[in-house]
């Protein structure tokens, strides 16, 4: 079981070597004079498709929207207990099911309160 | 071997993405920081035969806590100024410094018991079968899924705008 985790260990280690690689290859080509360094205020500025910001990007978010991140953090919790129960969905049979369905069912009433509340209104 | 350089990695990770928590200025490096702290950890746990808990980790601490703290950088006023330096930086890293001087005695004082039965790989089913089979702990997952309730229903009650 933990040569599995081994490999997912080795793919971050080729992930993280390949991100590392890939910005300091130009670099390199540069300093050996492969690549010819003409830099202008186009070339210099940050590749970003779509449309051109207005003012500054750094601004301060309502915090209404906090209540998205507080919700989706309570569902969250609920999958830790669905995870376990779809792995051994099969063998635990109808008693498991129902009790899950209560589960689910005990978590939602937050949710539909939530709703309720409008507090989950982009505005 | 392997294992023991799979921890060695992670450790060092996990304590430089610790110290970088600790010392970026920009706050949201700092919180991409605290992800990459959160699944060194998650790491540790499977080094340890703990698959389910690393998949709570990685579930819960690099999904969902993560999306916590970047949501409350992006509501913080002037985030731009990052993380000021204030005159309670010394007294912090003393009260830091003895905290982590007590952990480290403790956990070399202490003689850790080492259990003879070899660990249960993979832990999620016979975890499955403890919490949802007719004869497991079916009530107090339902109680759980209470609490979580109370903690959704808390957080609007609490936090909405009058």
């Amino acid at each position: 079981m933990l040569a599995n985790y081994g490999l997912i260990g080795l793919f971050f280690i080729i992930v993280a070597l390949f991100s590392l690689s890939m910005p300091i290859i130009p670099i390199v080509l540069r300093y050996l004079k492969i690549v010819p360094s003409h830099p202008g205020p186009v070339k210099n500025s940050t590749f970003e498709c779509g449309v051109e910001t207005i003012g500054k990007t750094w601004v301060q978010f309502n915090f209404h929207y906090y209540f998205y991140a507080l919700v989706f953090l309570a569902i969250d919790v609920l999958v830790v207990f669905l995870y376990p129960w779809a792995v051994q969905l099969r063998q635990l049979g109808l008693f498991s099911f129902f009790a899950v369905l209560v589960l689910v069912f005990i978590v939602v009433i937050g949710y539909v309160y939530a709703w309720k509340k409008k507090v989950l209104e982009w505005k | 071997m392997g294992l023991a350089a799979a921890y060695w990695i992670m450790a060092v990770v996990a304590v430089l993405a610790a110290l970088g928590v600790v010392f970026l200025r920009n706050v949201f490096r700092a919180a991409l920081s605290l992800v990459l702290c959160f699944i060194t950890v998650a790491g540790l746990y499977i080094t340890l035969s703990a698959d389910f808990l690393a998949a709570v980790q990685i579930l819960v601490y690099v999904g969902a806590i993560s999306v916590l703290i970047i949501l409350a950088v992006m509501m913080t006023r002037e985030v731009q100024q990052g993380s000021p330096a204030n005159r309670l930086k010394i007294p912090a890293f003393i009260v830091a410094a003895v905290v982590l001087g007590i952990m480290i005695y403790t956990v070399t004082a202490t003689s850790w018991q080492v259990a003879s039965a070899a660990p249960l790989a993979p832990t999620t089913v016979p975890l499955a079968g403890k919490l949802f089979s007719e004869s497991g702990f079916i009530l107090p997952v339902e109680i759980a899924a209470m609490l979580i309730l109370a903690a959704i229903l808390g957080a609007i009650v609490i936090a909405r705008e009058k």
